[in-house]
């Protein structure tokens, strides 16, 4: 083999590093891309706010989209206080014990379980042995147990850059742990707990499998009444018109696909600019 | 009275805490039972190497084999894509750009994080699979390499991401020092800065490896569902989590294959368990340097 001058081989070398990282952004540019410019055409007002039609190939997916929504905000209702109070407990009440460890090793497996096994479980325990049915409920249980360990994750990140200086200043001046906690950490923490809820919505949002036998109905007539109803959501919805329909017009699909796809990058570009803004303006 | 309310508020919060506990154990518990059921009526050795699984025959098979081996095939087919440009791309994002340019390599990678499932199985289907069927001359583009290449995709967030971190904590030092005895930047990252990292590194690629195990849609979507042994990648195949998708809603409750299907879901958790398990031992191991 031929030895390369170590300076040629660095540039080489960089180049090809540089063709990773470009093989590793391309497919996000390639989905956006191809997604709005097939669907930009079908979406309006009327297709965000219509029932669809003629077994779904015509009309909008307005209930798909309050399915998403009713589905999503119960989610996040029941995990992210949860969330963070489990978040609280590891981050200022935790010794380092052997609960400690367990409760730890709980989230990192939890975090681990595939989606679809939280939907098996959400069927067996929510929707059959509980007896909720198909319904937001059901499916929203499951998914908060999904999302656990995620808002618990950035939620403790977040408390934990709050300085143990501000704590030790609080009980200093005779304040219980809790008041503490109260009103000095958490308002510094909240920006970040803030961003990881966020976060978690757009994951929620995306989210198939954990719903797909404990929430979501192949075609729902109506907007859903109440939390023991079945629903229609967009992921699901796409998964249908992409697969189980026959003679199913494309740009409908991307459409669909086009407002889901909207819907999560906004909420994430939302939490990227929150992060970045409450980095240079803390107070720290 | 104040008092008081903090008790009880530090009870509140101390259970939360415990949540994460109770449902790892209630769903280990949960599946187990109802598989522990199974394999009174179902011989566990059969359910574990037999070779066809068909439910609705009579009598009914209910061996995995063939989606073990569907999984496997996707699984390792996306870690061959994904391993190396992952480990490649932290590189170039920790150590060759600048710290700006940096932070928005990074932002995009993530976003590919939050992009649905679904999205890309419908992306797979309609860009890749009619590529495949074409550049390989196959009879159909619905196989393992279809749902490879777009698990790759979905696995590069994660072991980019973890691994860039384990690149980025190498202390400054270390790097220096070979600078200093006359390495180029390049040759610093390859011997000293690459093996520093490598428990990082290797907790990066087993979380990623977890994320593509359990994936369920993309791979419903554009692996073909065809639950026969593969002889080549380019064939159709059918995995764990797609089987207990798939069927899940046609399942009479109590039945043979409605228990047959929970037993797919304790082996998925306990594989998942166990990846995680090796992954949390090598950042422990990271941390304690």
């Amino acid at each position: 083999m031929i030895k390369l001058n170590p300076k040629l081989s660095q540039k080489f070398s960089y180049l090809i590093l540089f063709l990773a990282t470009a093989l590793a952004i391309m497919p996000i540019m390639a989905i956006i891309f191809i997604i709005v410019k097939n669907g930009i055409s079908v979406v309006n007002w009327e297709f965000l706010t219509s029932m669809p039609k003629n077994g779904m190939r015509e009309g909008g997916i307005f209930p798909a989209i309050v399915g998403t929504f009713a589905i999503v905000m119960s989610t996040i209702m029941l995990t992210l206080p949860t969330g963070v109070c489990a978040a609280i407990y590891l981050n200022e009440y935790a010794r380092d014990n052997m609960l400690t460890r367990a409760i730890k090793l709980g989230i990192v497996n939890l975090a681990g379980i595939p989606s679809v096994v939280y939907g098996l479980f959400g069927f067996g325990i929510f929707v059959m042995f509980l007896k909720l049915g198909v319904s937001i409920i059901a499916g929203a249980l499951t998914l908060s147990i999904m999302e656990l360990p995620v808002i618990i994750t950035t939620s403790r990140n977040a408390l934990n850059s709050v300085p143990y200086s501000f704590r030790e200043a609080s009980w200093s001046l005779g304040v219980s742990r809790w008041q503490t906690i109260r009103h000095i950490v958490l308002p510094n923490a909240l920006p970040g707990i803030m961003t990881g809820a966020v976060l978690s919505i757009a994951r929620i949002s995306g989210e198939t499998a954990p719903i797909l036998f404990t929430a979501v109905a192949f075609y729902v007539p109506h907007l859903p009444h109440s939390m023991f109803d079945q629903v229609m959501t967009l992921p699901y919805h796409l998964y249908i018109i992409s697969t189980q329909i026959p003679n199913m017009p494309n740009s409908i699909i991307f459409g669909t696909a086009l407002v889901l796809l909207v819907m999560i990058l906004t909420m994430s570009f939302i939490a990227i600019f929150v992060r970045i803004y409450f980095r240079k303006h803390r107070k720290w | 009275m104040r008092r008081i309310i903090d008790t009880i508020i530090e009870k509140v919060i101390f259970s939360c805490g415990t949540l994460s506990v109770i449902f790892v154990i209630l769903i280990f518990s949960f599946l187990f039972m109802e598989s522990f059921a199974f394999f009174k009526d179902f011989d566990i050795t059969k359910f574990v190497t037999g070779r066809y699984w068909y439910p609705d025959s009579e009598p009914a098979l209910f061996g995995i084999l063939s989606l073990i081996v569907g999984s496997f095939l996707v699984t390792l087919g996306a870690c061959l894509i994904a391993v190396p440009v992952s480990i490649m791309t932290a590189l170039y994002i920790s150590e060759v750009v600048s710290k700006s340019v940096r932070d928005v390599l990074k932002s995009l990678v993530e976003l590919m994080a939050a992009i649905p499932s679904v999205v890309i199985g419908f992306i797979g289907m309609i860009v890749l699979v009619p590529c495949v069927r074409k550049l390989f001359n196959v009879p159909t583009g619905l196989t393992a390499f279809s749902g490879s290449v777009m698990l790759a995709f979905m696995a590069m967030p994660t072991m980019v991401t973890i691994s860039e971190d384990a690149i980025h904590s190498v202390p400054w030092q270390y790097k220096e020092g070979a600078l200093a005895l006359g390495a180029t930047k390049w040759q610093t990252m390859r011997r000293i800065v690459l093996k520093t990292a490598r428990p990082g590194i290797m907790a990066a690629i087993m979380l990623g490896i977890g994320r593509v195990v359990g994936e369920t849609m993309t791979v419903m979507m554009i692996t073909g569902n065809s639950s026969r042994i593969p002889h080549s990648i380019f064939e159709p195949v059918r995995t764990m989590t797609a089987v207990i998708a798939a069927e899940m809603g046609e399942t009479v409750k109590g039945s043979m294959h409605y228990k047959a299907l929970f037993s797919i879901g304790l082996v998925l958790f306990l594989i998942t368990f166990l990846i995680n398990f090796v992954a949390d031992l090598f950042l422990g191991k990271n941390k304690n340097k």
